[in-house]
């Protein structure tokens, strides 16, 4: 029998004064369990716990969560990548207002992307079939169109905790980055125009926190220094 | 588009420019004053105040005094939006560090001039 500790983040407005954490012994009979299915067995001793969770394979991006200090998918990150000393602390994503236990409100971080127009916009008529793009201008697309929003990112992001009202976040601004690349739209210089203040894109210190907790392994931190050289290219 | 009246260019990508570039004008003030103190060992009051008599120092040593006027303006504006919610400390930490600044950027023209 190899039993976990397990130190949870609980928090239900309606009977709790105050956020607090709870303690829990599960145990794993000695497998390399994923932290998704720690919570499951969590929550067959307490099934008043609340966290997101949907495909439980990395797709969708619900189970963002902070595990002993380090955002991440709770689906797709394996014990033997967090545990240290048998403790596992999980804690909802930092910077967000919690609404229950494990869940966090998504609102800022939903508007700051709705906020960089996350579609292609292009007013030449539409061509019979459909718009076509070279493969190389394709290529441009790797690396920026793969973003689940789970938040991980932008929510390990000091800039993004003190001004998420702000400044857009690491996701927002990959995909920024992601139809500003995109040789389909025609919209780049109003796009450009909506970022040069100095919190959108300008408040980002360059610490990469995003890239190093990304469960996707993208770089909003190489995308953000693109979008100031383009920045940088239509102002001087 | 987030609007701003107190940083320094009223753009970020101002704001941005001037921090780099002043930021390299003061890496290089900083390593001539250095090599300067080093294959000087015994330095006296004649040679470094014949030094900063020479009109391109002088204009060498402003430069550096205005990049670190622009440069401490557009950080510390930085670190008070980020540090200080409430509006009216934030504009009063503003207003004393923009005073401060203009006091020691006058202080050190007539420091290179006044003498």
């Amino acid at each position: 029998m190899s039993t976990l500790q397990v130190s949870l983040y609980r928090y239900n407005p309606e009977t709790d004064s105050a956020p607090y954490m709870e303690e829990f012994q599960v145990d794993t009979q000695g497998r390399d369990l994923m932290v998704l299915d720690v919570l499951h067995l969590v929550k067959e001793q307490d099934n008043g716990l609340a966290y997101r969770r949907s495909c439980r394979e990395g797709v969708c991006g619900s189970d963002g969560m902070n595990m002993n200090g380090k955002n991440g998918l709770a689906c797709i990150t394996p014990l033997s990548e967090v545990v240290k000393n048998n403790k596992l602390t999980l804690r909802p994503l930092p910077g967000l207002p919690v609404i229950r236990d494990l869940v966090v409100d998504m609102g800022l971080f939903y508007k700051q992307y709705e906020r960089i127009q996350p579609y292609l916009q292009n007013d030449t008529p539409a061509p019979a079939i459909e718009r076509l793009q070279s493969p190389e201008d394709r290529d441009k697309l790797d690396g920026l169109y793969e973003c689940i929003l789970c938040a991980c990112c932008s929510t390990s992001c000091p800039s993004f905790w003190w001004n998420p009202d702000k400044f857009v976040g690491p996701a927002g601004l990959l995909q920024a980055y992601r139809f500003l690349a995109d040789s389909r739209d025609e919209a780049t210089r109003e796009r450009l125009e909506g970022l040069e203040d100095p919190f959108s894109v300008f408040r980002c210190r360059g610490i990469m926190n995003c890239v190093a907790v990304c469960p996707k392994g993208l770089n909003p931190t190489r995308a953000i220094g693109k979008i100031r050289e383009m920045l940088l290219a239509n102002a001087t | 588009m987030v609007t701003n009246i107190t940083n320094f260019g009223r753009s970020g990508l101002s704001d941005w420019l001037v921090q780099r570039v002043s930021a390299i004008i003061l890496a290089l003030y900083t390593l001539f004053i250095v090599g300067y103190l080093l294959f000087h060992p015994g330095l006296d009051y004649a040679a470094w105040s014949g030094l900063f008599a020479q009109t391109w120092m002088r204009i060498f040593s402003l430069l550096a005094f205005v990049s670190l006027s622009a440069h401490a303006w557009v950080g510390l504006w930085t670190v008070t939006t980020d540090y200080l919610k409430p509006t009216g400390i934030r504009i009063a930490t503003q207003t004393v560090i923009i005073l401060a600044i203009f006091v020691f950027l006058v202080w050190g023209i007539q420091v290179l001039w006044g003498a």
